[in-house]
């Protein structure tokens, strides 16, 4: 059993039962909530998402920004999934009016027409350089996307994945990291990841 | 690179998965989270269940296979058949379900899938269309635009053409098309690679061709000449005639991108 208090954050964007039962699987006992004041006890915290990027108007709204920044800041590791990934970024052209996070000054954008979209399925990441996150991890290895709008590669970016142009699949600062993919639904690879994570020191 | 998906699907009723030829005949293959499990460890790369029977009692059984499921595989799982409301897809995706799809309920209320998708995400929801060519009992075979969409498990025609459908529900929001050839379903005769390359053309989203699977140049065929994204098969995997990972090696050695190891 993972002693660690992971805490899942519930911004009403999707589904998070497939995260949570997969953080299950892995022996750990996640906590969900929409609460700003349970964060400041989180040791680690979890940032899922599908839908729109618009639905992460509700962090701010709620206070969970601010609570999830502060606690950041204290040394608590996060991880964004998917929408989780776009909004630590500076926003989303999905919608011009709801700003991110701004951890990483750059804006995701919608794939171009020259492909289908949403990228669904299975692509292979091509780490560039090593992280924490991806410990143990090949490039070349497979992980299930799902998704319209991509960041770019930056400096933080760990992996790239190829899909008209690279992207950023996976990013690591310090204690911000996320990946667009779904670890959850990434068969032995994403559980490793999410394993990563869980194994990270809490503060 | 992207890779082509292959997915395992599993007919269930009453709590169990069957499979017949053309909708009729069903044989039982066994419990839905077991097979499940060992198609993913076979490789597959997605699960999809289709409640074909879709009644009161059943339904309760087939929430607890997804969730049983849901527990022991992590690639995506998607759920379909009898899903009529938002409550209905609600219940589905807390039992564990990653994608939805609709089929009959998409044609007779189309804001389904626009509800679904602002509660869940528009990649969440897959629109599942029966087509025909050819009226049962007839040899004439039409051409992909004047395919027809059928529902309740393929008895009944709409007068929809699937093109126009198609459209329609990806510009409602859909997140992928499931697209099943009811002419050449449980034959094992190949798929329809003109109705799914015309249906991917009239499309951005993903095309997934179902129909006809039961050799490993049906699989070639519907990737290259069909442009599928993604193809599914049930009987050719339940009685062991193939897993999905040694399909998916052949796949890769006739030049398709596949995820491999897996």
């Amino acid at each position: 059993m993972i002693s660690t208090k992971v805490t899942v954050v519930d911004y009403r964007a999707g589904n998070l039962t497939s995260v949570c039962k997969a953080l299950r699987a892995l022996g750990c006992d996640p906590l969900v909530t929409d609460d700003p004041s349970t964060l400041s006890a989180a040791e680690k915290i979890i940032l899922p998402g599908v839908g729109h990027f618009a639905a992460t108007e509700r962090l701010f709204q709620s206070g969970l920004a601010e609570a999830i920044q502060r606690r950041v800041a204290q040394g608590v590791p996060f991880l964004g999934i998917c929408v989780g990934l776009q909004w630590i970024f500076r926003g989303s052209t999905e919608a011009p009016t709801v700003p991110g996070l701004n951890v990483f000054p750059e804006l995701c954008e919608r794939f171009p027409d020259t492909v289908k979209c949403p990228h669904v399925g299975w692509n292979s990441l091509e780490i560039v350089r090593p992280s924490r996150l991806l410990h143990g991890l090949d490039s070349g290895t497979h992980v299930y996307f799902t998704h319209s709008y991509r960041a770019p590669t930056i400096q933080a970016t760990v992996a790239t994945t190829n899909y008209a142009g690279d992207f950023s699949a996976v990013v690591e600062d310090g204690n911000w990291m996320a990946v667009q993919f779904h670890p959850e639904k990434s068969g032995p690879a994403g559980l490793k990841i999410l394993q990563n994570f869980l194994e990270l020191p809490a503060c | 690179m992207l890779t082509q998906r292959i997915i395992a699907c599993l007919d269930v009723t009453a709590g169990r998965v069957v499979k017949g030829v053309q909708f009729v005949g069903l044989r039982d293959a066994g419990d839905p989270a077991e097979l499940a499990e060992r198609h993913v460890q076979g490789g597959a790369d997605e699960i999809v269940f289709l409640d074909i029977t879709a009644t009161h009692e059943g339904r309760d059984t087939l929430l607890n296979a997804v969730q049983r499921t849901a527990e022991r595989i992590f690639v995506p799982l998607t759920v379909g058949g009898g899903i009529r409301t938002l409550e209905d897809a609600t219940r589905v995706f807390d039992a564990g379900a990653d994608k939805i799809s609709l089929n009959s309920a998409a044609i007779t209320h189309p804001g389904l899938i626009e509800e679904i998708g602002a509660r869940f995400g528009a990649q969440a929801v897959v629109v599942a269309i029966d087509a025909r060519r050819k009226q049962p009992n007839q040899t004439e075979v039409v051409s992909p635009e004047l395919a027809e969409v059928y529902i309740n498990g393929g008895r009944k025609t709409t007068g929809k053409r699937v093109l126009d459908w198609a459209r329609e529900a990806e510009q409602r929001g859909a997140g992928e098309i499931l697209l099943t050839s009811m002419d050449a379903d449980g034959t094992r005769n190949g798929f329809d690679c003109e109705l799914t390359s015309a249906v991917g053309r009239a499309v951005q989203i993903p095309v997934i061709a179902s129909g006809g699977a039961g050799t490993v140049d049906h699989f070639v065929d519907v990737f290259t000449r069909g442009h599928a994204d993604a193809a599914l098969a049930a009987s050719i995997f339940h009685y062991g005639m193939t897993d999905a990972r040694t399909l998916k090696e052949k796949l890769a050695a006739h030049g398709l991108s596949m995820r491999l190891p897996c």
